[in-house]
């Protein structure tokens, strides 16, 4: 059962979300063609980089941030059987969220806020971009009480019973959130907002830098879990199978949350602020938040090949071809897998303590994060779009097989983007730079990859506005849904019991605390014993 | 609570890929190898006040015990001194104060990297085994002209440089 509060929130959530992710997307491709240097007449550092900063904080906040609130109201009401609760709070949460945007968005486009999406002090943004950030931050906070609250209800009035898995993962997502969004929120409200406002004249760059880094790791994987959401909970009921096992899937979403909470300095590996020994626990620990990825690859491969083989398929590769790739969850499926892979082990390269010195800062990083946010984790937005749209606008999907062409040729755009950018960062290129400069032998290596980096965009942003105009002819459509329903993929097995702390919030917040003190304790507390020196405001 | 005989096998591949990778962190820790990490602190607006970084101490110095040590400053939009000359094959400490903002150092095809926080020291030592012209980049967003922050290292084999030095050469 959806109610109409529901849909309505989930529609106007992805409204937004797929607005700011089209808009995005034409930023990107001009990116691309500005760097390139072949166009004279495009080339300027101001405008290139308010662009970057625009496209950063539209992917990353606002696409992110809407989408996940969209997709909570569905899952809750759907998995739970239950009416949303407090509605009002829900839409008090998406105006908040939507004024904090439009706040960002101003400065950001008049290059007010060229500071990136990572905010960099101590070059200074107008106050505005902050406050907007803020708000759009607290918006979200608002979505995480309704999923704790409904998840608690739930609970009291089942008590023993297993939550369903789809919930379960959104709840342990909102705890997420709340937890990894205090790092940047304490950022933006103790240092930069003051300092923006001229309340106070400095702020310690490096305090500045390790509260981002509290919240810059976890970010990921509450972008990532409602991909895996998808993968877990849609595609092997929509590939014509089971899910291998609901008890692992709970443990992996367990795993992501308490793992992935204290490893953000493998971002700080070349900072000097932060001392070797706790960056190597930072380290170790992301290795560990490896494990459910691992297990997550498992089960949605194990998954996919049960539905093969009850398709018909033998043999030890047989059950690929017999997999339903016409339809758009589980071909979305099929190409994040493939990104993931790739994309986690450049990811590993990242985290690994010694070898970060080599790619660091390079464009290696961009064709990473691409391959895990834009290859994984969006393509499995469009896929729960495809899937659900027509669910919450009550229209049938105009086109199945422009969803597939949209599908496609994404993967193929992410791919000619992506990987030119490895090689560039292996050869050195740094990441965020408008042009190369460099008057250097080393550096004339780097230039034929630019063509393939056109392409790549080209071929993204036909794709981007392909999918705008599915969702735009979808909702407009006169043929009606049949399936107004939201069904989730059933166990191979029935799932037996949990042991009671993997079911329990507390006794997951308690861990979580447990780790935080111990990974952050003494790295934040240094900087109040230290003799620091402040920076003053710069401007760009 | 039930895990699939095929996933707890998995499981035991899953954890001893990790173990490896972890593994290789710790072989190079023993060897030395590891992220720059100072923790030490300065004042970025007095910099030309403080005795090292100093303009008139900026460049390449021969330590009493030997040992190679090259102080630079990073600011908009260059490193100072903007060219230095290094020999190959041996160790060198770099030492870097931002007089602005972020700025991030990368020698191309090399491991030499670190951020230059304002506030903080940053130091790196690393090795060169290969001589040539190394282009030094700003690889952290630092302003509008961040493109054009670059500035050059030559390396150099050793007996050349040393023949350089007792000479009295400048670096």
């Amino acid at each position: 059962m959806i109610d109409t509060q529901s849909r309505n929130l989930a529609l106007w959530n992805w409204v937004v979300a797929f607005a700011a992710f089209l808009v995005a997307c034409f930023l990107g491709f001009y990116q691309v063609v500005e760097r390139s240097g072949l166009f004279d007449f495009l080339e300027s550092p101001p405008a290139y980089f308010a662009s970057v900063s625009t496209h950063g904080v539209l992917m990353a906040y606002v696409l992110t941030t809407f989408f996940i609130m969209g997709f909570g109201y569905l899952t809750a009401t759907s998995s739970l059987k239950r009416p949303l609760w407090q509605p009002g709070l829900a839409w008090s949460g998406f105006f908040i969220t939507l004024i904090g945007t439009v706040l960002a968005a101003i400065p950001l486009l008049a290059g007010k806020a060229s500071v990136l999406y990572t905010f960099y002090p101590p070059i200074q943004a107008s106050a505005l971009f902050y406050i907007g950030a803020a708000l759009l931050v607290v918006g979200s906070w608002f979505w995480c009480a309704i999923m704790v609250v409904m998840a608690a209800q739930w609970r009291r009035e089942n008590p023993g019973k297993g939550m369903p898995l789809a919930m379960y993962a959104t709840v342990a997502n909102a705890l997420l959130w709340l937890w990894t969004s205090a790092g940047v929120a304490m950022e933006v409200v103790f240092q930069l907002i003051p300092w923006a406002l001229g309340w106070n004249d400095t702020l310690d760059p490096g305090l500045a830098r390790t509260l981002f880094a509290w919240t810059l790791h976890p970010i990921v994987y509450f972008w990532l879990i409602p991909a895996y959401i998808a993968l877990y909970c849609f595609v092997p009921k929509e590939a014509g199978g089971y899910l291998f096992s609901e008890e692992m899937a709970k443990f992996a979403f367990l795993g992501l949350l308490v793992f992935s909470l204290p490893i953000g300095f493998h971002h700080l590996y070349m900072d000097p602020e932060q001392g070797a020994g706790w960056k190597l626990w930072h380290g170790i620990g992301t290795f560990l938040v490896t494990v459910p990825t691992l297990v997550t690859g498992f089960t949605v491969l194990a998954s996919l090949e049960i539905a093969g083989r009850l398709g018909g398929g033998r043999g030890l590769f047989g059950w690929i071809g017999t997999l339903p790739w016409r339809n758009p969850v589980v071909l979305a499926a099929i190409l994040a897998l493939l990104m993931l892979i790739l994309g986690g082990f450049g990811g590993i390269v990242n985290a690994s303590y010694a070898l970060n010195a080599m790619i660091h800062n390079t464009a290696w990083v961009p064709g990473h994060f691409h391959l895990i946010f834009a290859g994984t984790t969006v393509i499995l937005y469009f896929a729960i779009a495809y899937h659900l749209w027509p669910k919450i606008t009550g229209k049938k999907l105009v086109s199945n097989t422009l969803a597939l062409i949209q599908l496609w040729t994404w993967f193929v755009g992410m791919t000619l983007l992506s990987t030119p950018w490895h090689v560039l960062g292996l050869l050195g290129q740094p990441r965020r730079i408008s042009g190369v400069t460099y008057n250097s032998l080393l550096t004339l290596a780097w230039q034929p990859y630019e063509l393939f980096m056109i392409m790549g965009g080209a071929v993204l942003l036909g794709s981007a506005v392909l999918f705008g105009v599915i969702l735009w002819k979808t909702w407009r459509n006169t043929e009606i849904e049949t399936v107004p329903e939201i069904a989730y993929a059933e166990p191979i097995h029935p799932p037996e019991s949990l042991p009671a702390w993997a079911e329990s919030l507390k006794t997951w917040n308690l861990a979580i605390l447990g780790l935080m003190l111990l990974s952050f304790g003494w790295p934040i507390a240094q900087f109040f014993f230290l003799k620091t020196f402040e920076s003053l405001p710069w401007g760009y | 609570m039930h895990i699939d005989p095929l996933e707890k096998k998995w499981l035991y591949i899953a954890l001893g890929m990790v173990a490896l990778f972890l593994g290789s962190i710790f072989i190079s820790l023993a060897v030395g190898i590891k992220p720059p990490s100072n923790v030490e602190t300065i004042d970025s607006a007095r910099l030309h006040l403080s005795k090292e970084f100093a303009e008139d101490n900026l460049g390449v110095h021969i330590q009493p015990d030997g040992r190679i040590t090259v102080i630079m400053v990073a600011g908009r939009y260059g490193f100072f001194p903007r060219h230095i000359t290094i020999p190959a094959d041996t160790p060198i400490t770099f030492r870097w104060a931002s007089v602005d903002v972020l700025h991030g150092v990368h020698m191309p095809m090399t491991n030499m990297s670190t951020m230059v926080v304002p506030g903080y020291v940053a130091e790196v030592t690393t090795t060169f085994p290969k001589p040539g012209d190394y282009p030094m980049l700003c690889n952290e967003y630092c302003g509008l002209g961040h493109d054009y922050m670059w500035s050059k290292v030559t390396v150099v084999a050793r007996q050349t440089w040393e023949k350089q030095h007792s000479k009295g050469g400048e670096s």
